[in-house]
């Protein structure tokens, strides 16, 4: 049985991986912010044969609280093997272009409020000396966009964040997983036309899994998106302005 | 987004909102004001009972509520598949005890159609199941059961989505052995011997008959009779997902006259005794279609129709001919032809199901098809037949009106919770509900 965190919980990509590890009866950790999506959640992965299921609710920009709501986890749950981060929002990205405090508080959410827990997080890890801090972040952190390049700063932030992190806990055997996925269909995303390049939240999930499992460092998923990236990271400059990413 | 049911008709354009919690209804309803909003799950009923200004998806509301292993009994929210919770109880020894022929489909929406399986003739309707029901009605969220806002319970079963937003349900689960079937499959010379096969095996759990009717003459009604078991062989192993999927719009000549009575005849002929066994998984035994996803697209861009009627027992083969015989003289065929035997009417107020003769055909969507199916309503009426809300694409206000007699009380219940102002789908629109 393994122990398992997840922050930002209510995401439906985190709940789809909450739901891999319950059915093969791991104890699980649940932070997020609203209460009765929470409750539900809980409810949900018991029934799905999770070993024990415990829930907090946790805003993670209250930095305030971030120290003491990782006390209470580490203290319920004695060594932990995974933690998974998942919280995120999708700017507006033409609001972000004309007020500085949106893309500061994008940046906040998606990128500083990580940062904070992600030094928590690694020190204690780091004690225990085994375990798995897996990070959502995004394609978008590959290249800036005009699209969306104040999401893809923050996760690009966050992205060399990791590589450094993973370094650093390398000798320490803790494994830093960065999960890079593309186009995902959630509640984030609701909006959009869906067309071949999407996947499902189930589908990411599982990859996201095995991800873990195999200690891998940086995945895109699902897969074909190492590829895509690879192509738009090289465009020639010249090439890359013109286009409308 | 442009939105349609399986068969691909009618298509509308609707705005879609994903609710993730209970809280989400409530708002949703009071914001909607004078737009018509409906319920909609995963889409697999034919016609446009899942179409409006609005639809409510239920695809966040999956959560298992409670499963209670020792006599079960399971709760979960409406968007839970069939799928999902056969992945569930399965391996505990569990089967659903009322499974229509695909398991993509959500519990909301198996309530709401009140669906029917191939054990009908002995066990009646999903709703049968149905311990309670939790709905979001404009006055409210409330729990309705046989005891508790009994008639509110007895319009939402088979209502069609058109008293409130279903947030959870409540059903008892069927005992199993193994999740194997002991299958007997007959073969009949006409429909005669089709019907009176079925019904010397009345006790087998499960029959249904596909029939062959592009065939007229002494061959009408030609069969392959399926009766079935459940048995203790086999070990209790869920189904593997689907693999195959029909990813683009077969082009028309595909299903044309000539190639289905060729598909039907191979499929005929492909059983060289009259009678035989097999020990199969329930996945291709209550599921065959599942295996192809979007197999929906094998009808082209164009869409079809599901048509799907009942006749009462006393109509019997005099009706079944009838219909069969304007069936195939039309030479508009059908991929699939199911005939089944529905055990007694229950008292919800719009479910389909009655004593009776059940068939149900797939006809590619065209002008004469649709004069055709006018055609059939008829003769279903004066047999004192209905047809499926849940395949209904097209019927008539007053051929609804004449043979789902409950409807002015449903109505009235409507009224009653507010659903009338707030849930209106583009087919109680068109049956003038
Ligand atoms: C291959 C195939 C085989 C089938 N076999 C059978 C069969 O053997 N027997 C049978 O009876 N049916 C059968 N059906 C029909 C199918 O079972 C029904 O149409 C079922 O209602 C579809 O469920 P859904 O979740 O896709 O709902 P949808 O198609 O999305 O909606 C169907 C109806 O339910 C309502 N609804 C859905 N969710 C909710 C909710 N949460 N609250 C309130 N209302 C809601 C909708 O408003 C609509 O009126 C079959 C369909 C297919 C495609
Ligand atoms: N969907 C995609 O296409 C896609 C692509 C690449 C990367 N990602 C990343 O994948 C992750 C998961 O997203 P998703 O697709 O599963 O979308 P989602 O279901 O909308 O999940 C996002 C989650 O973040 C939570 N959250 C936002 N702000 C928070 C805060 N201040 N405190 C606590 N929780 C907060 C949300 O909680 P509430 O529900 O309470 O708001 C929500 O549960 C995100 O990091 C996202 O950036 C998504």
């Amino acid at each position: 049985m393994k122990k398992i965190l997840i922050i930002g919980a209510t995401s439906s990509i985190a709940e789809s991986v909450a739901r891999l590890y319950a059915k093969q009866g791991d104890e699980i950790y649940l932070l997020a912010r609203n209460q009765g999506r929470l409750d539900k959640i809980v409810n949900d992965l018991r029934v799905r044969g999770a070993a024990d299921v415990h829930s907090a609710v946790f805003d993670v920009c209250d930095f305030d609280a971030h120290v003491s709501i990782l006390d209470d986890v580490f203290d319920r749950l004695g060594e932990v093997d995974v933690v998974l981060l998942a919280h995120g929002t999708l700017p507006d990205q033409s609001l972000c272009e004309n007020s500085a405090e949106s893309a500061l508080s994008e940046i906040k959410v998606n990128a500083l409020s990580s940062v904070s827990l992600l030094t928590h997080l690694a020190n204690k890890m780091e004690y225990v000396g085994k375990g798995t801090i897996a990070v959502i972040t995004s394609v978008a952190g590959d290249r800036g966009r005009k699209s969306n390049y104040v999401y893809g700063a923050a996760k690009a932030m966050l992205s060399a964040f990791l590589e450094g992190m993973r370094h650093r806990l390398f000798s320490k055997g803790v494994v830093v997983l960065d999960i890079r996925p593309g186009f995902v269909d959630t509640p984030m995303t609701k909006d959009f036309a869906k067309g071949v390049l999407w996947a499902k939240p189930e589908k990411v999930a599982e990859g996201i899994v095995r991800a873990i499992s195999t200690k891998k460092s940086v995945v895109y998923l699902p897969f074909f998106w190492a590829g895509i990236m690879g192509v738009v990271r090289n465009l020639p400059r010249f090439i890359f302005l013109r286009t409308s990413l | 987004m442009r939105l349609s049911g399986w068969g691909r008709y009618p298509y509308i354009d609707s705005h879609a909102e994903y609710p993730l919690c209970d809280g989400d209804v409530q708002k949703l309803v009071e914001l909607a004001g004078e737009q018509s909003l409906i319920g909609r799950g995963l889409g697999r009923s034919y016609g446009d009972s899942a179409l409006a200004h609005t639809t409510l998806h239920s695809l966040y509301l999956d959560h298992f509520r409670f499963f209670d292993k020792k006599i079960g009994l399971l709760r979960c929210s409406s968007g839970t598949t069939l799928a999902s919770i056969l992945e569930l109880i399965i391996p505990e020894g569990w089967f659903l005890s009322v499974t229509p022929g695909t398991k993509f489909v959500t519990v909301g929406g198996a309530v709401a159609s009140d669906v029917h399986g191939k054990n009908h003739h002995l066990d009646g309707c999903f709703s049968e199941f149905v311990e309670s029901i939790k709905l979001a009605t404009p006055n409210g969220v409330v729990e309705c059961s046989r005891n508790q806002n009994a008639s509110l319970f007895y319009a939402t079963c088979g209502g069609m989505g058109l008293t409130g937003l279903i947030l959870e349900v409540e059903i008892r689960l069927k005992r199993v052995p193994s999740s194997f079937i002991d299958a007997t499959t007959i073969k009949t010379k006409n429909l005669e011997e089709t019907v009176e096969i079925l019904e010397e095996n009345h006790s087998s759990t499960y029959s249904v008959a596909w029939i062959d009717c592009l065939t007229t003459g002494s061959g009408l009604g030609r069969s392959l009779v399926m009766l079935g078991e459940h048995t203790k062989e086999g070990g209790l192993v869920v189904g593997k997902k689907a693999k195959l999927s029909v990813p683009f719009d077969m082009p028309d000549f595909f299903l044309n006259g000539l190639t289905m009575q060729a598909f039907n005849s191979a499929y005929y002929h492909r059983m060289t005794k009259v009678r035989s066994h097999a020990i199969v998984h329930y996945e291709p035994y209550f599921y065959p279609l599942d295996g192809i996803l979007n197999w929906n697209r094998l009808y082209g861009a164009g869409g079809f129709l599901q048509y799907q009627f009942v006749i009462p027992k006393e109509a019997g083969i005099e009706g079944l001919s009838a219909i069969l015989s304007r069936l195939s003289a039309s030479k508009k065929g059908s991929f699939l032809a199911v005939l089944k035997m529905f055990g007694t009417e229950n008292c919800n107020h719009l479910s389909f199901p009655l004593g009776g003769y059940t068939l149900a055909l797939d006809l590619k969507l065209s002008r004469e098809v649709l004069s055709l199916l006018d055609e059939l309503d008829e003769i279903v009426v004066a047999y004192g037949g209905r047809v499926y809300l849940a395949k209904d694409a097209r019927m008539s206000k007053e051929v609804f009106r004449k043979s789902y007699p409950r409807w002015e009380k449903f109505s009235e219940l409507r009224r009653q919770w507010g659903a009338h102002k707030h849930f209106n789908s583009t087919q109680s629109q068109r049956l003038g509900l």
